[in-house]
């Protein structure tokens, strides 16, 4: 088992991998050989249903001549695990609570985890 | 039934140098400067210490580091490094090693020139690998999201958050040490430059030079020494997370657990306690704290620091130096939450010395609100 190279594997799939615990059937991120919840080691692979919200978030200033400010959140998925992730779009519009869907896209050309609000 | 180790260490050593800039030195001159002037201030030298506690952010075996600089072999170390935090977990460490007998003298130190050598705060840490892409800000971006989480369950305020710097400052204008003495008001910090929403620069603490450092030994031979003996009566930490995303609830700290603990093993409870000394990175942290170690309801942090309470002249002494927010923050500033605590027991304290202050809190914060660690000193009064 090569949890974090499994995880890195599915960005570049498209896909965000999470992995379940079968014992105690919780959600783990970030990737590792043992669950954090119940320390059992037999966990399996599935694919994030995409579903979460903004748990809370922060915009992060830049002088002018260093770039535009943005958008640093953390979002829950609907699995119950929470993650590090940029929402698209103005950082203005970001709220705790919002409905947002997460899917991989591309930070510095690198796969990465990025969420988009979801209409209500 | 007392707890085995309350009050069986005692500081009897108190330094800091190079505070605010110190142009030209190394962190570790400024760690030796402190360090040499604890010694003095307890009648010893370096010769007599056998025990050194010591967190540096320039090199991944500070304790060692430091060891070699000061021409020292010590039979005890402690380098464990949970951030800012680590200067108060060395309390529980050193005493521990005093009554055990690993040690007789114990000196703990600390040293920075981060503002004369880059400007900015210098962190040994790198971001971890899966919140590094969505460059965050660090550390304020954690805090600013713990507080961002703050205002919208429980309604607290920017304003709130202001009052907080604007009490360190007043502190601070007292205090012939700290770095930042001029008054501030509430529209001051409003109108400062956003870093990371809702944290703006004067929610956020100093970035200095300076050193700090504590000779610590076992209680029965306290009196021994040049200046009035400051009790450990209780010592405890926890830690939650280290990457801010792993925060179990960005509202909740780890003082719940480690207060809990610290205030059994002292025997004494958070009304009994005459001065808090709490690690302010950033306003959010005092009231986060101040929440967590019982002096307020979770939730209501905000409106217990307004209308001046915890400011000079407030119902509850706070930060009685100007804190990491407006006298010293370079780097780590655990280790000046102890001092600043313990001088107020001895009543030697640079800035505004209260009276009879027999109980003191010093409570120490590292990584992103990931480890917590509270101390609780006593005079000879309280054992
Ligand atoms: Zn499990």
């Amino acid at each position: 088992m090569t949890p974090d190279k499994h995880f890195r594997d599915g960005l570049v799939a498209g896909e965000i991998r999470l992995q379940r615990c079968s014992s105690c059937h919780a959600h783990i991120f970030f990737p590792r050989v043992l669950c954090p919840a119940c320390h059992g080691t037999d966990l399996d692979w599935v694919n994030a249903s995409g579903q979460g919200e903004v748990y809370t978030f922060t915009t992060v200033r830049q002088r002018p001549e260093k770039g535009d400010d943005y958008n640093v959140s953390m979002i829950e998925l609907a699995e119950g695990v929470r993650m590090m992730t940029r929402v698209d779009g103005d950082p203005c519009d970001v709220a705790i609570g919002m409905r947002v869907f997460a899917y991989v896209g591309e930070i510095d050309g690198k796969p990465a985890v990025l969420c988009r609000k979801t209409e209500e | 039934m007392n707890h085995a180790l309350r009050g069986k260490s005692a500081i009897v050593g108190l330094g800091v140098a190079g505070l605010g800039e110190s142009p030209g030195l190394t962190s570790w001159d400024i760690m030796a400067q402190s360090a040499q002037t604890a010694l003095a201030d307890a009648g010893l030298a370096l010769k007599d210490v056998d025990g050194l506690f010591c967190a540096m952010m320039e090199d991944s075996m500070p304790v060692l580091m430091a060891a070699e600089y000061l021409g020292i072999r010590p039979r005890y170390v402690d380098g464990t490094l949970t951030g800012g935090s680590s200067f108060v977990n060395y309390l529980a460490s050193a005493t521990a090693a005093l009554d055990a007998g690993l040690c007789d003298v114990a000196l703990v130190c600390y040293g920075s020139n981060q503002r004369t050598a880059s400007g900015k705060l210098v962190t040994a840490s790198r971001l971890p690998p899966y919140e590094a892409p969505y460059k965050p800000r660090y550390p304020v971006s954690g805090y600013a999201m713990a507080a961002q989480r703050h205002m919208h369950k429980y309604g607290t305020t920017r304003e709130q958050l202001a009052d907080v710097a604007v009490a360190a400052r007043d502190w601070a204008t007292h205090n012939p040490e700290a770095f930042m003495r001029d008054p501030i008001t509430r529209e001051d910090v409003l109108a400062s430059r956003m870093v990371s929403d809702p944290l703006s620069k004067l929610d956020c603490c100093l970035v200095t030079d300076g050193g700090g450092a504590m000779v610590l030994t076992r209680a029965d031979r306290a009196k021994d020494h040049a200046k009035t003996p400051v009790y450990i009566l209780g010592a405890a930490a926890e830690s939650t997370h280290r990457q801010i995303s792993q925060m179990p609830d960005f509202t909740v700290t780890a003082a719940v657990e480690s207060g809990k603990r610290a205030f059994a093993m002292a025997g004494v409870k958070p009304s009994d306690i005459d001065v808090l000394e709490l690690y302010d990175a950033f306003t959010i942290n005092t009231i986060l704290f101040l929440e967590d170690l019982g002096y307020c309801a979770k939730g209501e942090g905000g409106a217990f620091v307004a209308d001046g309470r915890i400011a000079p002249g407030g119902s509850l002494a706070v930060n009685t130096n100007g804190g990491g927010l407006s006298c010293t923050h370079p780097g780590m500033y655990g280790i000046f939450t102890v001092i600043e605590a313990a001088h107020q027991i001895r009543g030697t304290a640079p800035g505004i010395k209260l009276d009879g202050v027999d109980l003191a809190l010093a409570h120490g914060n590292g990584g992103v609100l990931s480890s917590q660690v509270t101390a609780i000193l006593g005079s000879e009064a309280t054992l």
